[in-house]
């Protein structure tokens, strides 16, 4: 009997030493960013294509107050309620006592300072396609930002999906940094996956996703519902979308489509955010969308 | 006597909707306000056409689209968005409650609508980088209370 017992516990012990194993963050060498030097302007055009105020902002900002990333806006979703933290240069409730290594483990692999899981509602899935120049790049333009006091929240998630060891595992199942799209891309085809499925993390919306949240690659871009609200994410592969690249231009520009409604909800924040870009890049993108394949 | 009440409240009801000409709720104020929309969007439709390039700059038809669209910005709308018209009262308005609030600023909004229109009428007819640079406020006026106020599709 008293075998059995120590057996049982040294199985249990096993089994947890290797969840621990498996599930531990997995952050960048220490020298990842050696070398490279962050450059604010270009920084700059870094934030507006990864769409960083839209999600960060406080609720119903508009004007320059986008630029004060206190966080809280809400974002439901089948496993809780998620509310975006304050990422402003405040040293208290913000990033104002982070390294560029720190925004680069975030946005690359998912990790926090302290060493904890993020949760993929912040879409490293996407920026971890990011170039570390362009991080490095970001972080001197977000510390050029307000600082603002304004605590972040703590999400609003139940259990099991608040154990954040968990993530580990799904990162293991479903963090894949490769490119979704791939084959003979021209430069500007190349540039908008990029800005794409890198920066401007077209796929976290507008891509289905499995029950466990993970998009699906197969689909990609296909649409889906919209979590916790009306509507439906739109299907923008060349099976849904026939605009042609001026019309996605256009509506990246100014928000108007071909018949010339207005963009409405997030996306229109989204075309502000594009609108801040060179109009290459908004070229770029619709280049790309069109080597998308299609899915109904 | 009570089959006579209620006659004569059918007969109210119906002459009451006759005279309103629609049976749903708000409905031709919905109806009047979604084609000032609709005749916003043929003229802004005009002017991006040529903006994207699929039609010839015209200085004159872009001018004249351009002044059309200033003069929406002159017509009294008090009448068309009666507290209560959003979409919850009537499916044919994709208009959220939350445009009655005073935090959506619709004033501030239909103001800076009007000056993006009176922009793009400032620049319509000196040429076609003009237009271009003018359309991108434009777009951003409408998506002023878009934005805020409206149920997505």
């Amino acid at each position: 009997m008293r075998r059995l017992v120590t057996f049982f516990a040294t199985v249990a012990a096993v089994g947890m030493a290797a969840f621990w194993f498996v599930t531990r963050p997995d952050t960048l060498p220490r020298d990842a960013l050696a070398g490279l030097v962050g450059d604010e302007a270009r920084g700059e055009r870094i934030f507006w294509a990864g769409g960083c105020a839209s999600c960060h902002m406080a609720p119903g900002s508009e004007g320059a107050r986008v630029l004060e990333l206190a966080g809280g806006q809400k974002f439901p979703s089948p496993f809780g309620t998620f509310i975006a933290p304050n990422i402003s240069p405040d040293p208290v409730h913000g990033i104002g006592g982070w390294s560029a290594h720190d925004l680069a483990n975030a946005m690359t692999r998912g990790v926090s300072p302290a060493g904890q899981h993020y949760f993929p509602v912040f879409p490293y899935t996407s920026f971890a396609r990011a170039r570390f120049q362009d991080i490095v790049d970001l972080y001197a333009f977000l510390l050029t930002l307000p600082a603002v006091e304004t605590p972040s929240l703590p999400h609003d998630v139940g259990f099991p999906f608040d154990i954040r060891r968990a993530i580990g595992v799904w990162k293991r199942l479903f963090f894949n940094k490769n490119w979704v799209v791939s084959g003979d891309l021209s430069p500007t085809e190349t540039r908008g996956r990029y800005l794409s499925e890198a920066l401007a993390h077209c796929g976290e919306c507008h891509t289905p996703r499995n029950i466990l949240g993970a998009m699906e690659r197969d689909r990609w871009l296909a649409g889906g519902p919209i979590p916790g609200g009306k509507g439906n994410f739109p299907n923008i592969t060349p099976a849904k979308l026939d605009w042609s690249e001026a019309d996605i231009v256009e509506y990246l520009t100014s928000g108007f489509t071909p018949d010339y409604d207005s963009a409405g909800g997030h996306m229109a924040l989204v075309v502000d955010n594009m609108a801040h870009l060179p109009p290459e890049d908004r070229t770029a993108i619709a280049a790309y969308l069109k080597k998308v394949p299609p899915a109904e | 006597m009570k089959r006579m009440l209620v006659a004569t409240t059918v007969a109210a009801m119906a002459l009451a909707g006759s005279v309103m000409g629609q049976d749903a709720p708000f409905a031709m104020q919905i109806k009047a306000r979604q084609g000032i929309m609709e005749y916003r969007a043929l003229n802004i439709g005009v002017l991006g056409a040529m903006a994207k390039g699929e039609t010839p700059y015209d200085a004159a038809a872009a001018q004249k689209a351009a002044d059309n669209l200033v003069m929406t910005t002159m017509i009294d709308m008090s009448m068309l968005w009666p507290e209560g018209s959003d979409h919850s009262a009537n499916p044919a308005s994709t208009a959220d409650a939350k445009l009655w609030t005073a935090e959506a600023d619709v004033a501030g909004k239909d103001a800076a609508f009007a000056a993006a229109a009176k922009a793009m009428q400032a620049a319509a007819g000196g040429g076609l980088d003009g237009v271009k640079a003018a359309m991108g406020d434009l777009g951003g006026a409408c998506g002023g209370c878009h934005k805020v106020a409206r149920i997505p599709k």
